[in-house]
């Protein structure tokens, strides 16, 4: 036999949680603010334009960055292709290219839409593709 | 004939079994001190320094690796650069419209070791490999059989024919799983199967 009081209770929390449920944003999310794409962009462009950045941090930069769930935008790479020019290191840039290409996985539209945005920045730089030098293949 | 007495008996004396347990204990002794447990009892960098050139890889500096993830290594693949190598390092630090193809190559090359699509690539390790447990699988299976034949005894009397068919028909006549198992499958008024 269920008590009045139960009765009473139940019914009080059904009609909470029909107005609980009603706006779908309220859940419990942290309440960090979330970074924005374009926020996160900027910050890593700006790391990488740093005029004094040295080898050390270009890779550490690089690889954590590889590290993330997506692929860079193309002007994340541009800054990071610069830095490589600033340390006099071609190898580096065609391995960044690389793990671009990588980094897409199945997405095969990608690495070409990343070097037609880049291509300005190749030519004036001088740095071969993977392709034209070949070693995309085995 | 005392000479030859006297070479027989000292034949016979560096033949004696006790003689012979000591040579052997020495030659033991002499052979563990120079052979394998030498070597797995010294450090590697000590068995290196004074036997064969073995590859010391020292672990407390930062080591080359080629991994996906991590696209720019610590360290270059190759350290000590050749005169020609050291010239392209110079070039490397003019304008890159400059280096020929070949010489761009050859800077990647000097960095790193296996480009991403060799380091993709697989191999056909995994042929030999379920080749080889088929093999022994194989000779297990021939094993099996030898021993089913050679070594089993017989099966009892009970599985002959006959005493099956004996079997059969007490289990219909004791009308064994009458509603949906063996007796039910069993027609009794035509005394055969169903």
């Amino acid at each position: 036999m269920i008590s009045a009081a139960v009765l009473r209770g139940i019914g009080s929390l059904t009609r909470a949680r029909a107005a609980f449920t009603a706006p779908l944003a309220v859940r419990c999310y942290s309440h960090a603010k979330v970074e924005t794409d374009e926020e996160f962009d900027s910050r890593w462009v700006t790391y990488f334009s740093k005029p004094d950045l040295d080898a050390w941090e270009l890779r550490k930069g690089m690889n954590t960055l590889i590290g993330y769930d997506l692929v860079p935008e193309p002007k994340i790479l541009d800054s990071a292709l610069r830095a490589c020019r600033r340390l006099n290191d071609l190898a580096s840039a065609i391995r960044i290219l690389e793990a671009v290409k990588d980094k897409s996985g199945p997405h095969k539209e990608i690495y070409p839409y990343v070097i037609q945005e880049l291509n300005p920045t190749l030519q004036e730089l001088g740095i071969s593709t993977p392709e034209e030098l070949g070693i995309d293949k085995i | 004939m005392t000479k030859d007495r006297a070479r027989r008996q000292l034949l016979i004396d560096n033949l004696r079994p006790s003689y012979l347990k000591m040579l052997a204990s020495r030659a033991l002794v002499r052979g563990l001190q120079s052979g394998f447990w030498r070597r797995v009892s010294t450090s590697s960098a000590a068995w290196a320094a004074h036997t064969h050139d073995v590859d010391v890889v020292d672990c407390s500096v930062p080591q080359y690796n080629n991994r996906l993830d991590t696209p720019l290594p610590d360290v270059p693949f190759v350290r000590n650069l050749s005169a020609e190598q050291k010239k392209l390092k110079e070039k490397e630090k003019g304008s890159w419209t400059q280096l020929t193809k070949e010489e761009k190559l050859a800077l990647y090359r000097l960095t790193h070791e296996l480009s991403f699509a060799e380091m993709r690539q697989g191999s056909k390790e995994w042929m030999t490999v379920l080749g080889g447990v088929f093999i022994f699988l194989g000779f297990t299976g021939l094993l099996v059989l030898w021993q089913r034949i050679y070594v089993y005894g017989d099966v009892p009397a009970t599985l002959s024919p006959e005493s099956v068919a004996q079997q059969t028909q007490r289990m219909i006549d004791m009308r064994v799983n009458p509603v949906h198992g063996f007796a039910n499958k069993w027609d009794y008024e035509k005394k055969q199967w169903k």
